[in-house]
């Protein structure tokens, strides 16, 4: 296990460190922020003043060697916009996003597998057909229609919810979860649902109900077991895309999450702020990897990481 | 000696249909699949939908292109499910006037042609890759894989929007960069599947009688390779033709005039209050098209499976 999760780690670093040498120069080729932050009248000395403070007038290998060190040295720079450590902004926002991801994930897994095991027990069957007709609903649906639409129905028609906004109250809750949860939810359905199938048919399910377990224990102890590795995969796949910024939710529904952080940072040339944001969620997504491979340790004892 | 056998051959073969001519021949392959497919309610319904979706690619613009586009003022925000302008505004008008249905049957081109695009260059490019990282190994594979990992560490959508607002989000541009975020499942299966092939005896055989590197994968392997990408080709076109969508709506992606549904449904964001057929059924139609591409390459996934296929039949 240490072996493999130094390995592991080694690879992401190796991913990580492409994304960040690509990130650095590309934003810079994006143009100066100083006719961004300074306004159109300031003077020359103001200007020059500006971009010697913050670095930008050394050539870019310069500047990318003083980021590496600083990187080196645990500072990660500070905001241009908010004149803070980038390393708080990026906290802050992150967290609301994870605080999503955390509602999300654990009800899309749970009711996709509930949904996928009984869809699967009868194939054919009236509940079969309805829900994997609903699962490709899900999976095709756009993420960005289904806020719209649902902001035309419950917020400006029934006036049952609010359009927009993040506060701890309920209510703001319900839209962005639920249209986060639509997709992961349609692809976990016909995963579950496609694996479920498979191990039916296997004869250990045979042998269990040919022993006289009771079908309930023979469809929630002994097939699922043996049938969420693959669920575990896609939704750590859709665990991470949620944490890497739910981008259309974040941005239509107004919260302040890491998603519309990143935006927002490129449109203001916040370079410190999208470096930062993309090495949080590459840890989260790091942690995120690890975890589901313990899962699969812990699922199916056959699997040792070596 | 060569000719005389073939000689033979079809003597005897012809026999037998002389005498069985009354029964008719079997149905071809062609027409099998489509019976198969006339079974299958769904997945038929899915098909008719994507050739009608195809249709209005190609000749929409074509037909329709000046009433797209065409201003008036008199039916601005005109709702919908009215007759009174004529079947073309039966989903109504936009701000401008302009007629919904034409502006749906026209944007579908832009939206199939980049996601037709994106998917064949990764297949083809990321295929190549993959075979070869398959084949060659060593460093250059390796190499391969951990560029297919960085790729894929990494949600499509946010390298698509972080190259796209720093490039300038121009239709080649939106092509390159889908196309490049979905390359890594080519490479990664077909490396996984040349492993396997390149072991098997006629691989040996053809090394043996000289053939070289470039004509065993070509020739030997690729053929078996292919139709598992087509396959995924099929299930990840709905998936780019959301990612396109998403792009646009956040007005990053294919720019006005041009038109896309994903651009349709932001620009009709402004007017939810008033008008919210704007937004909606250009939706619908994004929606209703990866659900039939969905229904049709899951139809397929089975039907090209010969261990399968017996699920369709009864």
């Amino acid at each position: 296990m240490g072996t493999y999760l130094i390995r592991r780690a080694f690879h992401s670093f190796l991913s990580l460190a492409g994304l960040l040498i690509l990130v650095f120069f590309l934003a810079r080729l994006t143009g100066d922020p100083t006719n961004l932050y300074l306004p159109l009248d300031a003077t020359l000395e103001a200007r020059q003043e500006f971009t010697e403070k913050h670095g930008f007038n050394d050539p870019i290998y310069v500047q990318f060697g003083r980021y590496l060190v600083q990187l080196a040295q645990g500072d990660l720079g500070d905001s241009l916009m908010k004149a803070r450590p980038a390393i708080d902004v990026v906290l802050e926002a992150f967290w609301v996003t994870l605080s999503l991801a955390a509602v999300v994930i654990p009800i899309a897994l749970i009711g996709s597998v509930v949904v996928g095991a009984l869809a699967a027990y009868k194939p054919g069957g009236a509940f079969d057909r309805i829900g994997t007709i609903a699962a490709l609903l899900g999976a095709s649906a756009p993420d960005f229609w289904v806020a719209i639409t649902g902001i035309i129905i419950f917020s400006l028609t029934l006036g049952w919810l609010p359009t927009s906004g993040y506060e701890g109250h309920l209510v703001y809750w319900i839209m962005p979860v639920t249209v986060l949860l639509i997709r992961p939810f349609g692809l976990l359905v016909q995963v579950a649902r496609g694996s479920m199938l498979s191990v039916f048919s296997s004869a250990f399910v045979k042998t269990a109900r040919a022993k006289g377990v009771k079908e309930r224990s023979v469809i929630f102890i002994h097939a699922l077991r043996n049938a969420m590795l693959p669920v575990i995969t896609v939704a750590g796949d859709q665990a991470a895309g949620i944490l890497n910024g739910a981008v259309i939710v974040e941005t239509i529904f107004g919260w302040p999450g890491v998603g519309k952080l990143m935006i927002d940072s490129i449109f203001n040339r916040d370079f410190a702020v999208l470096q930062t944001s993309i090495l949080v969620t590459a840890v989260a997504i790091f942690t995120v990897n690890i975890a589901i491979d313990i899962a699969y340790a812990f699922l199916d004892p056959r699997i040792r990481h070596n | 000696m060569r000719s005389s056998i073939p000689a033979f051959g079809i003597t005897d073969m012809q026999k037998p249909s002389e005498s069985t001519a009354f029964i008719p021949p079997p149905p071809s392959r062609g027409l099998r699949l489509l019976l198969l497919l006339w079974n299958d309610k769904f997945a038929f319904a899915g098909a008719m939908f994507v050739l009608m979706v195809v249709l209005f690619a190609i000749f929409g613009p074509w037909l329709l292109g000046d009433v797209a586009t065409k201003m008036n003022l008199r039916a601005r925000n005109m709702e919908p499910f009215t007759l009174e302008k004529g079947w073309l505004f039966i989903l109504g008008a936009d701000a401008l006037g302009r007629s919904i249905l034409a502006r749906i049957m026209v944007a579908g081109q832009n939206t199939m042609a980049v996601a037709t695009t994106a998917v064949f260059a990764a297949m083809i490019i990321g295929g190549t890759f993959g075979l070869m990282a398959g084949f060659i190994g060593g460093w250059f594979g390796n190499v391969v894989m951990r560029l297919a990992d960085m790729i894929m560490s990494f949600p499509s959508l946010l390298i698509a929007m972080i190259v796209l607002y720093m490039l300038e989000p121009r239709v080649e541009n939106l092509i390159i960069v889908l196309g490049i975020t979905r390359m890594p499942i080519y490479m990664r299966t077909a490396r996984a599947e040349v492993l396997e092939i390149r072991e098997r005896l006629f691989v040996s055989a053809a090394r043996v009688m000289g053939a070289s590197n470039w004509r065993i994968i070509g020739r030997h392997i690729a053929p078996i390779v292919l139709p598992t990408l087509t396959t995924i080709a099929a299930l990840d076109f709905a998936f780019v033709m959301l990612v396109e969508s998403a792009l646009s709506f956040l007005g990053i992606g294919i720019q006005p005039p041009d038109i896309t549904w994903g651009l349709m449904v932001s620009q009709g964001k402004n007017y939810l209050q008033t008008a919210w057929w704007l937004s909606f059924f250009p939706g619908l139609a994004i929606m209703l098209t990866a659900l039939s591409l969905n229904l049709l390459s899951n139809w397929v996934r089975i039907a090209l499976d010969p261990v399968q296929r017996w699920r369709l039949e009864v």
